[in-house]
């Protein structure tokens, strides 16, 4: 628990110290909510529930700001590799599994924050409140998809040698499970063969369950988000233990 | 009992044999050196012995501790020094060391303690709270020694410690490593290809190419081996100097173009000697100097071919290796 603890926090300090980091992570959603949600707040009217575009994003948006912080922080470990560092801990007398552990819920706790932010921000932009369980529930869910994704990151850097694959990963893999999410559209409107693709995008459960908390509707069961995404963040964590377990320098 | 143990150790990358079966013993309180050029092997055998990296063959123990049977006994054992620098750069000094006495698992009071300590030692405890990005290289350095000393252990890894510094602060840390050795009597096994700094620092040597050991001695048993000393004269009368010089110590006498170089062992002994010979006999000399044979000749004499024409070629190996790995791909 130890171990966990010290890698967790060498991740938080550095977090807290990339202020640039904080500022520019957080710009692409940003944009996409003042772009997006005013552009189109007038325009668009989710069917079935009501609510404007605005709300309808928010949760998509913090979902999306979690999955991209998440997946950045799991692919650290690379940065760890080149700049050297990963080798102290690897020649620690401590356990890949601990190492791996503390390095996920560090960047979980960091996509965790960033999308508690955008959360915040949203407030004030002019999302209303339904209830505090329902903050909790959207809490929840952050921090499943925070796990899932750094688990998932840690995976991935565990079997690249450098960072000239990340764009190749960012195009073919990340851009497309946000945005086959449902996380700027309701996956109802999906025409009937697009759908069940973005039943099978881990993210969907990850959004449905984000939007049930903070507007009360959701187009999926969220005891089906839960469960789905719960599962998922086990099986990426098992992944990405065994993937880093095999690590060479 | 000897600190280290090694028996047979072999590593191959594919069909290239990086270390082929070297065997050597390192008593405990030495400071052990393994000189090379780069590509012979050093890093290799180092990266095993520290459990980063599974020998093909062979076995070895550290500090009484079976390398393969007792990974975890001997990281505990170990403190290390990488090539490459291995801190984290967004860190400060004191958190760098504190992370490490985390992974360690050294209590929070003892660990405080000591940390102060070893940054005392390395004169970095000014600047404990500042960032390592804004730290030159030898402070990096120092600090990645007192971080492997953090968790006080028995065998030191100094991989190529003083690589790209200035003489300068080369020599700060050489006192220190001769400091941590005497002082805590830690073992230190070391690679360098420099050789003054295997004179300097190391009991015993072992000079390694192409993956093997092919002398292991003392730095002075290595040099005698491969001969004496030189003592040159510059004189106006190089003539008669060889037939007043005539002493049994003397092996070789020669002159050539106004200068006498005489080749014989001990030279610091016989130098006064010398001396007062050619001024007894009104021989004038403009100059004299001695040339102690240096680990330099001692490669020369093993390998044919000097530590530097070695790194060229093995420079050379190395890319083809790299072409080689790039076309299977």
């Amino acid at each position: 628990m130890d171990i966990i603890y010290a890698i967790w926090l060498r991740n938080v300090k550095r977090y807290v110290r990339s202020k640039s980091r904080i500022v520019g992570s957080l710009g692409m959603p940003l944009f996409f909510l003042l772009v997006l949600g005013f552009g189109l707040n007038s325009v668009v009217v989710i069917p079935g529930t009501g609510e404007g575009y605005l709300e309808f994003l928010v949760p998509g948006v913090i979902a999306m700001t979690v999955l991209f912080t998440s997946i950045s922080s799991g692919v650290q470990i690379i940065w760890d590799k080149q700049f050297g560092f990963l080798k102290e801990t690897l020649v620690a007398p401590v356990s890949r599994l601990e190492i791996m552990l503390g390095q996920t819920l560090g960047g979980a706790t960091t996509a965790f924050i960033q999308g508690v932010i955008i959360l915040v921000l949203s407030v004030f932009i002019g999302l209303n409140i339904v209830s505090a369980v329902g903050f909790l529930i959207a809490f929840l869910f952050m921090i499943l998809i925070g796990i899932a994704f750094t688990a998932f990151g840690i995976a991935i850097a565990s079997r690249m040698e450098d960072m000239h694959g990340f764009q190749l990963i960012m195009n073919f893999v990340i851009f497309p499970i946000f945005g086959l999410s449902g996380a700027l559209f309701p996956i109802d409107s999906l025409p009937s063969w697009l759908k069940p693709v973005a039943l099978l995008d881990p993210l969907t459960y990850g959004v449905e369950g984000l939007r049930y908390g903070l507007s009360g509707t959701a187009q999926i069961d969220p005891m089906v988000c839960f469960v789905v995404l719960a599962g998922f963040t086990i099986a990426m964590t098992v992944l990405g233990s065994y993937l880093f377990r095999k690590i060479t320098i | 009992m000897s600190a280290i143990h090694v028996e047979n150790l072999t590593r191959m990358f594919h069909d290239f044999v990086a270390v082929n079966k070297i065997s050597f013993d390192i008593e405990s309180g030495e400071i052990f050196g393994l000189l090379g050029p780069n590509g012979a092997g050093k890093t290799t055998t180092i990266s095993m012995l520290s459990t980063m990296l599974k020998p093909t063959s062979g076995t070895a123990t550290v500090n009484g501790r079976d390398l393969l049977t007792d990974e975890d006994g001997v990281r505990k054992s170990i403190g290390i020094v990488f090539q490459d620098q291995s801190l984290d750069e967004e860190l400060t000094a004191y958190e760098n060391m504190d992370f490490h006495g985390r992974l360690y698992r050294i209590p929070k009071n003892i660990r405080e303690e000591r940390i102060f300590e070893l940054l005392t030692l390395v004169e970095l405890e000014e600047r404990k709270n500042d960032l390592v990005k804004t730290f030159s290289g030898g402070m990096r350095r120092r600090l990645e020694i007192a971080r492997g000393l953090l968790h006080r252990p028995k065998v030191l890894f100094l991989d190529e410690p003083t690589l790209g510094l200035d003489p300068q602060t080369r020599n700060h840390l050489w006192k220190y490593i001769e400091q941590l050795n005497e002082e805590m009597g830690i073992t230190i096994i070391l690679t360098t290809h420099y050789m003054e700094e295997a004179d300097r620092l190391c009991d015993r040597i072992a000079i390694i190419d192409h993956g093997t050991i092919i002398a292991l001695d003392t730095a002075q048993n290595l040099k005698n081996k491969v001969g004496g000393d030189v003592v040159t004269i510059q004189t106006p009368d190089g003539d008669r100097i060889s037939s007043t010089i005539t002493a049994p110590w003397v092996e070789q006498i020669e002159q050539r173009d106004g200068y006498v170089t005489i080749n014989l062992h001990n030279a610091d002994k016989h130098l006064s000697e010398i001396v007062t010979l050619l001024n007894g006999n009104e021989i004038e000399i403009t100059s004299i100097s001695v040339r102690k044979p240096t680990l330099e000749d001692v490669f020369l004499y093993y390998t044919g071919r000097t530590i530097r024409e070695q790194e060229a070629d093995g420079r050379e190996a190395i890319r083809m290796r790299m072409v080689h790995r790039t076309a299977r791909r």
